[in-house]
């Protein structure tokens, strides 16, 4: 039935803890009070009236980051099977992972010098 | 090798001796295991709560919740009653929709990481082959949550939060896969099972934590990170943010978030039990007591017992990370955000890659030493 044994588990796992959310959400939705109002609804912003909306464009400055994770992230997962794999694979396994992290680290050399991983 | 109690063979036994077909009893036994894991999740939550408030109040020399319970022991229950009961507020300027499914995001799938989270030989929900991987890809959908709750409650403080959050979980992410990719290397192995199952047979000088010392403090550093635990609270740093992205966040909705942090955290307690001390293992060989008094490994009593015992054992490593991890919050203050991302990428990436290859390197020198 399933190509890929123990992820029924999964697939019942994942359907019971979407029920956590939606059941705490409705039970509550059963007891609390609710009472309308315009002035209750608005935005927090430490006791004054909000100036401006937060739908705005502005300098995130993690930018930079998150295109290195993206590098990093997949490297990660080529990892993964050289590391399960690495008893079987030996020593020529082992030099061609150090070839494949010495030139990502290459790039992260890089990245430092040029400034991508500076927050300011 | 112990085989473990086979709790889900004696159930399917048990009921089919009813007259229930083995189909049918093999699917009333599916939801039990995640039935458990689940409302142990929760109870465990409150427990961590209690935990923390009564450990802060005595680093603090006060005495900390005491009328509710004995020992104030149902006050994090009376905290949780509130919340039920209290008003649910949605900011007419949000996005109704996202404001509501940001905590939903946050919350399933820190659940649904109790899957992998293996408590004995086959008390485990599912011994998914690729086990941790699991964990790592779910815990990298958290932040999307975040993000989410941050940009619907249209307000600069969410917002802010909702960045640094992600900002600080894709920074500490890579850290922790590559700390958890030396362990896979020494075991082989995605399983969580087989990770615990490498490190058996020695008591406590298998366990990986001798054999990874940088890589456990990398990984324990990275879990906090993730976990948002001070010193890297900042998404939701108070004096500056208020609440990060809970500012506008009331009632329930509140509610999930706080159970989604403190589900996460002691999950990453477990899993640090898990991959470097050794699981369910006792420190002393079980197997090795029972041979010295003469009972066989099969024995049903011995098997209930060396369970118990697993479970026991994986709690308390858990909790006595928790109790460390409660410390910390009152021994350092919180990191600037330029350090927090310093620390992440210019010192612990590079150290995680370095043990990674020198893990490597040392499993070829002393195969035995490292998994074989």
């Amino acid at each position: 039935m399933f190509v890929l044994t123990g992820y029924e588990y999964f697939l019942g796992f994942l359907l019971i803890c979407s029920l956590v959310p939606v059941l705490a959400l409705t039970a509550s939705k059963l007891v609390r009070p609710s009472r309308r109002g315009p002035e209750r609804r608005t935005t927090y912003e430490s006791g004054m009236e909000p100036i401006g909306g937060a739908w705005i464009q502005f300098n995130i400055r993690y930018y930079m980051f998150a295109l290195v994770f993206v590098i990093f992230d997949v490297e990660t997962v080529f990892l993964y099977p050289w590391a399960v794999a690495f008893s079987r694979l030996g020593l020529l396994a082992f030099i061609e992972a150090l070839v494949f992290i010495g030139i990502l680290i290459i790039g992260l050399v890089y990245a430092w010098r040029k400034g991508a991983l500076e927050w300011s | 090798m112990n085989p473990g109690i086979d709790l889900q063979g004696n159930f399917i036994e048990s009921v089919k001796g009813f007259g229930i077909p083995p189909g049918a009893a093999r699917a009333l036994w599916l939801p039990l295991p995640m039935l458990i894991v689940l409302v142990a999740a929760t109870v465990s939550v409150l427990v961590v709560v209690w935990l923390e408030r009564k450990i802060s109040a005595a680093a603090q020399q006060r005495i900390g919740p005491e009328f509710i319970g004995p020992l104030g022991i149902l006050a994090p229950l009376a905290d949780g009653l509130k919340l039920v009961f209290k008003e649910d507020t949605t900011p007419s300027k949000a996005d109704a929709l996202l404001f509501t499914l940001g905590p939903a995001i946050v919350v399933i799938p820190v659940f649904l990481s109790y899957l992998i989270v293996p408590f004995g030989q086959n008390l485990i929900v599912s011994d998914v082959g690729m086990g941790v991987f699991l964990w790592l890809a779910l815990s990298s959908v958290v932040p999307i949550g975040l993000l989410m709750s941050g940009y619907a409650s249209n307000n600069k403080y969410s917002l802010l939060g909702g960045l640094r959050a992600a900002a600080q979980s894709i920074s500490y992410e890579l850290p922790l896969a590559l700390s958890v990719l030396a362990i896979v290397m020494m075991s082989n192995s995605l399983s969580t099972v087989d990770i615990v199952q490498q490190q058996s047979g020695y008591g406590i000088l298998g366990w990986n934590i001798w054999r990874q010392p940088v890589g456990f403090l990398i990984f324990w550093i990275a879990a906090l990170a993730e976990c948002e635990r001070i010193p890297f609270d900042l998404p939701e740093a108070e004096e500056e943010l208020v609440a990060g992205y809970q500012t506008e966040y009331s009632g329930m909705k509140f509610a999930l978030f706080y159970l989604g942090s403190y589900v996460n955290l002691t999950l990453s307690a477990l899993l640090f039990a898990v991959l470097y001390l050794g699981g369910w293992e006792f420190p002393v060989n079980v197997g090795t007591i029972a041979n010295l008094i003469g009972v066989s490994e099969n024995t049903p009593w011995l098997q209930v017992v060396t369970a118990t015992i697993g479970i026991g054992m994986t709690l308390l490593k858990a909790y006595f990370l928790i109790f460390l991890a409660i410390l910390l919050r009152w021994t350092v203050p919180r990191v600037r955000i330029d350090q927090l991302l310093d620390l992440g990428w210019k010192f612990l990436l590079p150290v995680s890659l370095v043990n990674l290859l020198l893990t490597a390197g040392l499993k070829l020198a002393f195969p035995i030493a490292f998994g074989g």
